[in-house]
Parts: structure tokens; C-alpha cells; sequence
């Protein structure tokens, strides 16, 4: 068996040219953006143009993007850029000093506390925006209407006794496949994943492996409205048409709330959780000008506007 | 560390044509040719750098973990991923590993038989248009960027496999491995093309000769005779389905999971670290455990490749 793997050396040619090429295009291209970087890393410090850096939490996002759209028509030179990820990765951001503002959905915990200080010589200084309803959803066709705590408990924690949709009463779902609970839940860094755990899980809990950990809250919802047989829990404004959101009660027979901008600014709707933008120390200038805006009646009626709950004037 | 055997066998036609000859170049050409020269040298030597810068910065950053607090019986025999529990921290990866094993296997399973029949059919049957035209088509499955593959695995396969096989779950084990099948396939058509074109025309003319059909032909002589660069080609693929990170992500639905049938869903090592790496704190136990998890991958992939390479090689003295 003597010729075995010899290739065309022509096209081999080609092949090695071409990769070079593509490898020095990326060279290129990646030294370009290091040096555009450097020339913004002091936001709002140059030029009319100001820009605030604005990084975190998913349930918050669609939130932070629709006050910078609003607050660009109202203070035009000030462009607010707002990316999501997650509550630790906003506060990651904030402790690199990539962000001027990091929503969370959750407190900043101690050793996050302690790392800004370490990093930015002061603790985070913490403003509330809004308060959010974390909603139980079910798919659309699902005939539960209302779920306890216990029993959310029961379907997420670790040893949990429920994970048929039968113990809960529910013995036909139109589209199920069969009679598992399939839960659907976020990674590990998202802050409703904590604030989820902390109230309904126990603190010292630990989730049930094996649900699906989606990305995002947005994904939650999609997820839960293409699967039948499934059970999720996200932001209140992210309801969708294709989902269902359950009331919610304390005990097992008790009575049952449904969230909505009243029940959770009244608390009586059992999950709800307030939601902060922390800014390292004072803010400057622009910053204090924009969060000032956000909790003020125009801010506020935005939070309405895209399903959360403002705060009580 | 892609395409083991390249180099090797082009080196020398490449040095004949880039040493400067002839009378009538003058002294700028042949200096220009010596830089271009050493540019490209470069640009091989930076894959070995980089492959080692790589292996270094990965293992520096989870070398304390590793080497420390590391209980190995724990990380490789449990299937409890609680990295950020506040109670009961554990760090096992036995679901992670049979998520990776559990997809890649069934992908493999899949596009084994597609891409070697693809490089078969393009090799050896089609003609002249329709070759061209299915290399163009292979190549540009090979540009569509995983995100895009995530992006159908969550929006097309997830209905489609509730639909057809009354998944309980779209996102899958199936889903995961329709896709890394989808994207090993066009690896698999070109490095096996090519090693089904290395074996000598003499080879097809004999076989022609002794009165062999079209298909006892491929079977009992090409097959064999290329047999080394088919595998090098198969495990390629399987290094790529490997490392596939951002479709499995999005289309396998992430959940810690030893799968007991294709539609349940699983966790793959590659997907968790991109979850949960942008979290972690800097030089946490978790964030060290994330890069363990790297180095894990890390050999795979080396093992994989080094057993391509080592097949290739070893036979060839044959």
C-alpha cells in the first residue's frame, strides 16, 4: 500500500495561501478594534457626544433599552448603551470599570461588595428602578391555573418530591408527549436564577439538575410556549401569547394571586423583586443626570410601558 | 493542529518554487521573495505558538485548582454541577462528559456515512459540472457560522422533532447532533475527496482491467487504499464536533443530564464553559474549575488529533 494521503500540492497552495491571508485580515481587523478601543475608553470625556456605558441584567435589558431610546430625545447629546448578560456580568463590569451603571435583578453580594471597593476605592452606590414580577409560566393550552410556592419548591429543588404534572392534579395537557414536568430555568449567573433560588428554593438550596438552563429571560418564555409540557419562571414583561402565567399562592389551597403591576406593588404577589442599577460611588455628572431621569415620572412611566412595576410615587 | 499530513508532503515543492532563480531578476524581487519567504514561515510558526500559548495560559489559569483542591474521584464519577450553590458546593462532570460524548457520538453516527458517501460520489462518480458545483455548495455549509446552526436548531428542529418523533422535548441530544453532523460533514467531503484523488489512477485502471464492477472497485480497492486519509478525515470531523460550542449551546437545551435516550436534553463541557465563564469571578474556584474543564477538552481534542495523525503515520510504513 504505497501512495496513501498525498494531497495536490497546488491546491494545498491555495489552501495555506489563503488561510495566511484570512489570518493576517484578522490580525488586522483585531489590532483596528484594539485601537479604536483605547481611543474610547473615556467615555463622554471628549467631543459634545457623551456616552454612558450601561451592562447587565437580562430581565432588565428590554427595560434599559427603551429608557435610552427615550432619554435620547430628551438629552441628545448623552447615548446610552445598553447590553444585557446577566447580573454578575454587569457587576463584573462595573468592578473592571467597563460600566458607568450595572443593572442587577439581585443585591450585590459581600465578595462583590468587596472586590469594587478594592478596585474602585469605594463601595457601588445603589439606586432602586423598578420592581419586577417573577412569573410562573406554563404553555398556553396547559389547564393549570394556579400553583403554590410548596409546590414550585418541590418541582425545582434538589431531592423535590414532584415531577409529574399529574401530582399537581393536571392529567391531560393538549401536545405533552407524556406526564414529566419539564422545568425550564436560567444559568447560573443570572439573577433570577439567585432571586429564584433565595425565595422559593431556600437559601441554602440547591436546584434539581436536569432542567433547561436558558440564556436568557426572553428565552424562558419562547422555550416554555414551544413545549408543551413544560413549566418556566421569568420577568413579568415578558409574557407572550404562545405562554400561559399562573397565579400564585403561598400555601398549597391558598389563595392565589395573579402578578400584575398591582399585586406586586402592593406585595401581595409572593415573588416579586425590586431591581437596582448600582454606579460605582457618585456617579459623575451624566450619570447622576440619567438615573435621576430614570426614577422620575417620565422614567417611570416607562417601566410601566414595558410590563414592570414602577415605584410607589 | 488541523490537517496532520499537509505540510509534510508539500514542503518541497514549496521550496523549489520559492527560492529565487533565473538571471533575470533583479536584486529588490529577490529580496521581496526572501520577506514573503519568511512572512509565510512566520505564519507557520505561529500555529505551533499560538496552539502552545494556548495549552500555557489555559493550564496557568486552572493549575491551582488542578494541582490543589481538585478531588478527582469527585469531578470525573458525579453528575452534580453545583458550581455556585451557596450551600453544597460540587464540582462533577461525569453529565457534562456524557453530554459532549453522548452528542458527538451521534453526530458522528450520522455524518460518517454522509461525508464518506459526499466524498465518494464527488471522487469518483460526478461529473466535471456537478463536482464544481457540489464543492462550491459543501464549502459554503462549511461558512455558515455556528450561531446560525443554533438559531435553526432552536427554531426549525425544536418543532420539527416534537412533531416527527413526539420528542417530549425539542432541544435535544438529536437536535445537537443534527447540527454538528450538518457542520462535520463538508470536513469530512474535502479531506476525504482529496485522499480518494491521491490514490493513483493506475490503482482504478487495474481494478477495471480484472473485470470489476464500478462499485467493487471503490469497495475492495479504493476504500482500502485511502483508508488512512478517510479516518484522518472522520476524525477530524470528530474534533470539530468536539470543541463545537456556540449550536450545541443553543440547540442541545443545556440541561445537566446523563441522556438515556436521543431526546433527552444534555449539557455539553464546551457549553458550560461559555454559560458560565463570563460570570465567574476572576481566580474563584469556580472559574479555576471552568478552566479545568478547558484542559479536560484540551486533551480530547489533542488525543484525537494525535490518533489521526499516528494512523496516518503508522501505516504509511506499511
Amino acid at each position: 500500500m504505497q501512495p496513501v494521503l498525498r494531497l495536490a500540492p497546488s491546491r494545498t497552495h491555495a489552501k495555506l495561501r489563503r488561510a495566511c491571508r484570512l489570518f493576517l485580515l484578522s490580525l488586522f481587523v483585531a489590532s483596528l478594534s484594539v485601537s479604536c478601543k483605547k481611543k474610547s475608553d473615556s467615555p463622554g470625556s471628549k467631543g459634545d457626544k457623551q456616552s454612558i456605558q450601561n451592562i447587565g441584567s437580562d430581565t432588565m435589558v428590554n427595560l434599559a433599552q427603551a429608557w435610552a431610546e427615550e432619554y435620547a430625545n430628551v438629552v441628545p447629546n448623552v447615548s446610552v448603551e445598553v447590553s444585557g448578560g446577566g447580573s454578575g456580568v454587569g457587576i463584573a463590569a462595573l468592578i473592571n470599570k467597563t460600566a458607568d451603571i450595572a443593572n442587577s435583578s439581585r443585591h450585590l453580594e459581600p465578595e462583590e461588595e468587596a472586590k469594587a471597593k478594592q478596585s474602585i476605592g469605594r463601595s457601588p452606590t445603589q439606586f432602586i428602578v423598578g420592581y419586577d414580577g417573577l412569573a410562573i409560566y406554563v404553555h398556553r393550552d396547559n389547564p393549570l391555573s394556579q400553583i403554590s410556592l410548596e409546590e414550585l419548591a418541590d418541582i425545582y429543588r434538589e431531592h423535590g418530591k414532584i415531577d409529574k404534572w399529574s401530582q399537581l392534579g393536571v392529567t391531560h395537557i393538549p401536545g405533552a408527549k407524556n406526564d414529566d414536568i419539564i422545568r425550564i430555568s436560567r444559568q447560573n449567573n443570572s439573577g433570577t436564577y439567585a432571586y429564584f433560588r433565595d425565595t422559593v428554593v431556600g437559601k441554602k438550596g440547591d436546584f434539581k439538575l436536569g432542567s433547561l438552563d436558558m440564556n436568557g429571560s426572553k428565552d424562558v418564555v419562547e422555550q416554555v410556549g414551544k413545549t408543551p409540557g413544560s413549566l418556566g419562571y421569568s420577568g413579568l414583561g415578558y409574557a407572550t401569547g404562545a405562554v400561559k402565567v399562573v397565579k400564585v399562592s403561598l400555601k398549597k389551597g391558598g389563595p392565589a394571586i395573579m402578578p400584575s403591576i398591582a399585586t406586586v406593588s402592593d406585595k401581595t404577589y409572593p415573588i416579586s423583586r425590586p431591581m437596582f442599577m448600582y454606579t460605582p460611588g457618585d456617579p459623575p455628572e451624566r450619570v447622576k443626570k440619567y438615573i435621576d431621569w430614570v426614577l422620575s415620572k417620565p422614567g417611570q412611566a416607562i417601566v410601566q410601558l414595558t410590563g414592570y412595576v414602577p415605584l410607589p410615587n | 493542529m488541523q490537517l496532520p499530513s499537509q505540510p509534510v508532503a508539500s514542503a518541497k515543492p514549496r521550496h523549489a518554487l520559492g527560492s529565487p532563480r533565473g538571471p533575470q531578476r533583479n536584486k529588490w524581487e529577490g529580496l521581496l521573495e526572501t520577506a514573503l519567504e519568511w512572512l509565510i514561515r512566520l505564519c507557520g510558526i505561529s500555529a505551533i505558538l499560538f496552539v502552545f500559548g494556548i495549552f500555557f495560559f489555559v493550564l496557568r489559569e486552572g493549575a491551582g485548582f488542578l494541582f490543589g483542591k481538585l478531588d478527582f474521584v469527585q469531578f470525573f464519577t458525579s453528575e452534580e454541577w453545583y458550581p455556585t450553590s451557596l450551600g453544597n458546593v460540587r464540582y462533577g462532570v461525569l453529565a457534562l462528559i456524557a453530554g459532549t460524548f453522548s452528542v458527538t457520538t451521534l453526530a458522528m453516527v450520522i455524518a460518517v456515512p454522509f461525508g464518506l458517501g459526499a466524498a465518494v460520489f464527488v471522487s469518483e462518480f460526478c461529473g466535471q459540472r456537478v463536482r464544481e458545483t457540489l464543492k462550491v455548495v459543501i464549502e459554503l455549509l462549511a461558512a455558515i457560522p455556528s450561531v446560525v446552526w443554533g438559531f435553526i436548531g432552536i427554531s426549525v428542529m425544536n418543532p420539527l422533532l416534537q412533531e416527527v418523533f413526539h420528542a417530549p422535548i425539542g432541544l435535544n441530544v438529536l437536535n445537537g447532533a443534527l447540527l454538528l453532523a450538518l457542520m462535520s460533514v463538508p470536513i469530512m467531503v474535502s479531506i476525504g475527496e482529496d485522499a480518494l484523488k491521491a490514490v493513483p489512477d493506475s490503482f482504478r485502471e487495474a481494478a477495471l482491467a480484472m473485470g470489476a464492477t464500478r462499485w467493487q472497485t471503490i469497495y475492495r480497492v479504493l476504500l482500502p487504499a485511502a483508508k488512512n486519509g478517510l479516518l484522518a478525515a472522520v476524525l477530524l470531523g470528530v474534533g470539530r464536533a468536539v470543541g463545537e460550542t456556540m449550536a450545541v449551546l443553543m440547540a442541545t437545551g443545556h440541561a445537566v443530564n446523563i441522556p438515556k435516550s436521543p431526546f433527552d436534553p444534555v449539557r455539553t463541557l464546551t457549553a458550560t464553559i461559555a454559560a458560565e465563564l463570563g460570570e465567574a469571578s476572576v481566580g474563584s474556584p469556580h472559574y479555576q474549575v471552568l478552566f479545568v474543564i478547558g484542559i479536560l477538552l484540551f486533551s480530547i481534542t489533542f488525543a484525537v488529533n494525535l490518533i489521526a495523525d499516528l494512523v496516518v503515520k503508522g501505516s504509511r510504513k506499511d
